[in-house]
């Protein structure tokens, strides 16, 4: 079994935008810095796929800062050490495990997207916005096929463009939330040109698509497991549109399996952080949407100001120059949340048998039985969460299904991934000097 | 120019460019779907980022790998269950 133990000053978790900055700041600022991903390639979500010229300008000013970079790397545990002083992550590489302990470290484990439960919704074809776009990305077939993009946030245009311009067919972008929100939202893009004009780049690429407010997807039609239609609904008005593909996705929610294992407080369903990016644990840093939806910009500030305050005094006095710049992009992340804000229409989505749990086929009827219910009921009643992907999924749908804190249905116990045997014997074979902190245990 | 690449999908051999998911060579290879859920349902994949598990296949004798997080590689033998 392979195993290699690694050391730093400071450790990033998560190689999207947040993390490849803070990475770059914490190495320019003289620290030894790793930065792990679960991703083949860096770059995040958002970076993912063909280079664009300054996801690469990154990417290479971390590697020219010293960055340690460890891809492919998932990570399944993280601890505070006795000593309160250092953090050791547990990860499986495709060669095996792989431990790195650090003196901080920096998480910006960023973003997924929120799923919710309706009628066919397990039928192939019906994915994530962001989800097919990542799937074509990595070669996915869409060329000629019909696609309806559905759900909310700024997220469904930028996606309906991508897959037109690779060839999809797409029929219709159903946004759940209402016109009177959205142009709201955008009078305040015209405060912010770089997103403004973002935006009206898109548009040239959607000419032909309609773009419905208020409307959003009630069933789906499918044969042999397969969809070939969708119903969708606005105001009044319902109708059925043929389609292979339903790109779907409700807004993101952060990934706070990490933070909350390492007991870092949440707030309004994001990790709490101060004005350094440091969660309420010492030595802790938040970056990226896992402190606040806010898009790129915000996580690439982000992101610096934790790897500069992360390096110490002389760092902090860099991080502070960037909290103007910050404090700009939070108005803009509030505005966004308030015009994309889910309507209560989709909590009736889900019919009494309509699956809710992917993972154990759990289905809407047993959730209502213990209604309002909690995530510990769910599972114990209905198997909820209790399946490979640990709840990712129909946790923060039931979150809003039932007005659980999103925090509530995080399982932050490891493994946060379902690793090999192996990997979890080689965590067992302990290096001496952890001997010396934790004595003999059994 | 990326290179092509060639592996099998449950048996028959599929040339993918190099970059290709796994998940993307199982659409490709004319496979629908990528597992059987707990009550017999086919599946195929959904959030298309490591997130879901909905695309886990067997890959060169490994169960439960997620086809969406893995490149394919030459040679490369993918298993559905579904």
């Amino acid at each position: 079994m392979h195993k290699q133990s690694l050391a730093c000053d400071v450790l990033v978790i998560g190689g999207g935008p947040a993390g490849i900055a803070a990475a770059c700041c914490a190495a320019e600022s003289a620290q030894r810095a790793i930065l792990l991903d679960d991703n083949p390639a860096l770059g995040g979500q958002i970076w993912r796929g063909k280079a664009n010229s300054q996801a690469t300008r990154w990417i290479d000013r971390a590697r020219q800062a010293g960055v340690q970079i460890v891809g492919g790397a998932q990570v399944f545990a993280v601890s505070a050490r006795e000593d309160r002083r250092t953090v050791l992550a547990q990860t499986e590489t495709p060669e095996g495990l792989c431990t790195v302990q650090c003196e901080r470290a920096i998480l910006a484990t960023g973003a997924r997207e929120r799923f919710l439960p309706f009628p066919g919704w397990t039928l192939r074809g019906v994915t994530g916005a962001g989800g097919l776009q990542a799937l074509v990305k990595g070669g996915w077939p869409i060329a000629g096929k019909r696609v309806v993009v559905a759900g909310s946030g700024p997220l469904l245009p930028a996606v309906a463009a991508f897959l037109k311009t690779h060839g999809a067919d797409v029929q219709l972008v159903a946004e759940q939330a209402p016109w009177s929100r959205l142009v709201n939202f955008g009078m305040g893009l015209a405060l912010r040109p770089a997103v403004a004009m973002q935006a009206l780049s898109l548009f040239p690429q959607l000419v032909g698509v309609p773009y419905h407010a208020g409307c959003h997807v009630t069933a789906t039609h499918g044969a042999r497991g397969a969809l070939t239609a969708v119903t969708v609904r606005q105001g009044e008005r319902t109708w059925q549109v043929d389609c292979d593909y339903l790109a779907c996705g409700f807004n993101l929610v952060p990934n706070l399996e990490l933070p909350v294992l390492l007991g870092c407080a949440v707030q309004d369903g994001f990790a709490a952080v101060n004005e350094w990016q440091e969660s309420s644990q010492p030595g802790v840093y938040c970056a990226g949407e896992l402190t606040g939806i806010g898009g790129l910009e915000r996580s690439l500030i982000e992101g610096q100001i934790a790897g500069y305050a992360a390096a110490g005094e002389k760092g902090r006095q860099r991080a502070r120059a960037l909290f103007a710049q910050r404090r700009d992009l939070y108005t803009y992340a509030a505005r966004l949340n308030h015009a994309f804000a889910l309507g209560d229409a989709l909590k009736t989505l889900a019919s009494a048998d309509t699956i809710v749990c992917r993972c154990e086929d759990a289905r809407r009827a047993q959730l209502d039985e213990i209604a309002p219910g909690s995530w510990r009921a769910a599972k114990l009643h209905t198997r909820c969460g209790m399946g490979a992907c640990q709840g990712r999924v129909c946790g923060p749908s039931l979150s809003f299904l039932y007005g659980w804190p999103i925090e509530a249905t995080v399982s932050a116990r490891p493994p946060l991934f379902p690793v090999r045997l192996e990997t979890l014997a080689a965590t067992g074979q302990q290096e001496p000097n952890q001997h010396e902190t934790t004595g003999e245990k059994r | 120019m990326a290179e092509l690449i060639t592996l099998t999908v449950n048996g028959v051999a599929v040339r993918v460019l190099e970059g290709t998911t796994v998940a993307a060579a199982v659409a490709i290879a004319g496979q629908p779907f990528t597992r059987r859920s707990a009550t017999g349902e086919p599946r195929a994949p959904l959030c298309g980022m490591g997130i879901c598990f909905e695309c886990r296949v067997r890959i060169n004798g490994r169960a439960d790998a997620r086809s969406c997080q893995t490149l394919c590689r030459p040679g490369m033998e993918v298993r559905t269950d579904a």
